[in-house]
């Protein structure tokens, strides 16, 4: 029996680097359920298409460039909304979380109110704000053991009312300092631009080689080099095709690259550190993971603590972007929205599995359905319609796929 | 496996209450390198309890823990691990969501001083282990193990618990879920084990499995201990009758010892 182990495993070492046999393997895991990011990828292209032959100016460098400003808000909250799903909770606070964000930013800048900070400053304590808050919700459900649920929708009661109360005299407050408004209004120069393509290019080829070459240098199993190099060549140039149309334009909005930061930052904490291997365990099987030693308390707390931060990020972003906070900040349908890109990119919701990169195209997908129905004219009405009908499509496709792993045996 | 030496891992009049419910009453128990200690009872005998104080899950109400003749206390799982006791729970307390790599390594993974995970030896050292043990039914160590069968994800378990070098392993109705080759197999591997010097814990309602792979069998009765029985000594009625009923002989010759 032990002689026969040095075959199997050399026999399963050769049919992994085969191409065909590569693609048949992922036939069968699709088969069984594992979707992978198809419906994504079918879905940003239906939803360019039908757009596009609906009003052309869809596709276009300006909507494009247009596009990113409108998705980055939602998107970097739901990047939090990604960690805090992993672990099988939910967070119903972000929304208003944000506001309180949106808001403290302004206030901290207000010109002749004895508190006048820079920007970044500003900005520095907004997102702390939203973080604390996100560990003190995270507290309770970790530590008193209240359903997250419950927490957070008193929280997004409790805060609606402080931004309520604090705006309530004057309703708005309008921001003027320059590094604030900035976030989300500044575009970066064509070359800056290309410079950031370049080291996003460069810093994933140095990822993908880096675990290539220890994988190899340990005589393990290094998966088919034709699509280890087609990867990189892949978002490399989709980062680059990116930049090319926005320098069509007016150039990379700052924002932009804050997305991608966040999106990349997120998506290697989860997937390449302790803390993120442990938010899936907890996610997975809680009491595993607590019987192994990991803290899941902590861990729980943690997650709260980054949800409410990306939220504040997300404020920070939506208040640069309109230049002021007023009664509506964080409300609207921002909770529902970011909750809803981050199921969309394929997070369950019953913890465990997703990736953060869903995040971004979760967000994108709602970004664009909300851009094109306005640049065609359609009402709210059937912006509300379709959003509500793609999330429930992306949840009804959760279930079924978990359905289909379990009947496989899998 | 020598007698003269303390126990490996040694419990003195342990005792846990669950507010009104005595799980375990003054509770003795010991195991040396190199033996397989049965540990039996009926339902609510207290063995699931005893396993739990041990791993560190529950904290003992009163008594004594001795690790090699020196007291300790375990307040936690991190403690049962830096001593070397190991535990494979009868739901084998894995995530299904994880390959079996990241299952093997939960809570220990190797990483850099920046908290990165270092995959390529944990992988390394997971084949290696698969490999050691004959586990070679495992298509894909990338695999999560939601994929894996029964018999699989008992061998990643009991995999994970040898694979730290430990000195005591405890396993929880291993063969509960198996099939007659499986049950074979995980046996034979607990007896591989016991010959390679650790001290070995099984806990099963299966005589039949007790008495092919113990040395010494260990009786809880409601909370208590009946006695300590040598395999060569005992047959399957005498367990039964102490597993059922006690004896109050054994119980007494407890006390004197």
């Amino acid at each position: 029996m032990s002689t026969a182990a040095p075959v199997e495993v050399q026999a399963a070492a050769a049919e992994d680097a085969g191409l065909a046999a590569i693609f048949r393997g992922r036939w069968e895991a699709f088969k069984g359920g594992d979707v992978g990011s198809l419906p994504v990828v079918v879905g940003i292209v239906a939803i360019t298409l039908f757009f596009y032959f609906k009003q052309s100016i869809f596709v276009s460098s300006v909507n494009f460039t247009n596009l990113i400003g409108q998705m980055a808000g939602v998107t970097v909250i739901a990047v939090g909304v990604v960690f805090v799903l992993l672990i099988g909770e939910i967070d119903l606070s972000i929304g208003f979380v944000s506001g309180i964000a949106g808001v403290v930013v302004a206030e901290l800048q207000l010109p002749g109110s004895g508190h006048q900070w820079p920007g970044l400053v500003a900005i520095a304590c907004a997102i702390a704000a939203g973080a604390a808050i996100g560990a003190l919700q995270g507290s309770i459900v970790a530590i008193v053991g209240v359903p997250s649920f419950v927490v957070t929708l008193a929280g997004l009661l409790i805060w609606q009312g402080v931004i309520l109360k604090d705006l309530g005299t004057q309703g708005v407050i309008g921001i003027q300092d320059k590094q604030i408004n900035d976030v989300a209004n500044y575009v970066l120069t064509k070359n800056w631009g290309w410079a950031v393509a370049i080291v996003f290019t460069a810093g994933l080829a140095a990822a993908i080689l880096g675990t290539w070459l220890s994988r190899r240098r340990a005589g393990l199993p290094t998966g088919n080099p034709i699509l280890t190099v087609a990867r990189i060549v892949f978002y490399g140039g989709l980062a680059f095709a990116a930049v090319h149309v926005c320098n069509h334009a007016r150039g990379v909005p700052l924002v932009g690259l804050i997305i991608l930061f966040v999106v990349v930052l997120g998506a290697y904490v989860a997937g390449r550190t302790t803390f993120g291997r442990h938010v899936y365990a907890v996610g997975g099987n809680a009491e595993a993971a607590r019987r192994a030693g990991i803290n899941v308390k902590l861990i729980r707390i943690l997650v709260f603590m980054i949800s409410g931060g990306m939220a504040g990020l997300g404020g920070v972003i939506l208040a640069s972007r309109l230049n002021s906070v007023d009664l509506t900040a964080g409300g609207g349908t921002l909770l529902l929205d970011s909750i809803s890109a981050a199921v969309i990119g394929g997070v369950s919701l019953f913890g465990g599995r997703g990736r953060v990169s869903g995040a971004l195209f979760g967000g994108l997908i709602i970004g664009m359905v909300s851009n094109g129905i306005d640049l065609v004219g359609y009402t709210d009405a059937v912006k509300f319609i379709t959003t509500g009908l793609i999330l429930l499509a992306a949840v009804t496709l959760d279930t079924v796929a978990r359905r289909r792993q379990a009947a496989a045996g899998r | 496996m020598n007698a003269t030496s303390p126990p490996t891992l040694e419990l003195r009049d342990v005792s846990k209450s669950f507010g009104s419910v005595e799980a375990l009453r003054e509770v003795d128990f010991e195991v040396r390198d190199g033996e397989v200690m049965a540990l039996v009872g009926d339902n609510g005998a207290g063995k699931s309890t005893l396993i739990k104080c041990v791993a560190g899950i529950y904290s003992i109400d009163s008594g004594q823990v001795f690790f090699e003749g020196n007291p300790v206390t375990i307040h936690g799982p991190k403690d049962a691990a830096k001593l070397g006791i190991e535990v494979v729970y009868q739901d084998l307390a894995l995530c299904d969501n994880l390959d079996v790599v990241q299952n093997m390594y939960l809570g220990r993974e190797e990483h850099d001083p920046i908290f990165r995970l270092r995959e390529a030896p944990m992988e390394q050292r997971t084949t290696d282990t698969l490999k050691s043990l004959s586990v070679t039914t495992i298509r894909s160590v990338r695999q999560p193990v939601a994929t894996l069968s029964g018999g699989q994800r008992q061998s990643v378990a009991v995999a994970r618990a040898v694979m730290w070098n430990n000195r005591v392993v405890f396993l929880d109705e291993p063969t509960a879920a198996l099939g007659v080759a499986q049950t074979h197999q995980v046996l034979e591997l607990v007896k591989r084990l016991g010959e390679q010097g650790l001290a070995v814990v099984i806990v099963s309602h299966n005589l039949n499995d007790v008495f092919e792979v113990a040395n010494r069998i260990t009786v809880l009765r409601l909370g208590r201990n009946v006695g300590v029985y040598e395999r060569e000594k005992t047959n399957q009625q005498e367990i039964v009758q102490a597993i059922t009923a006690g004896t109050p002989a054994a119980a007494e010759a407890e006390v004197v010892a």
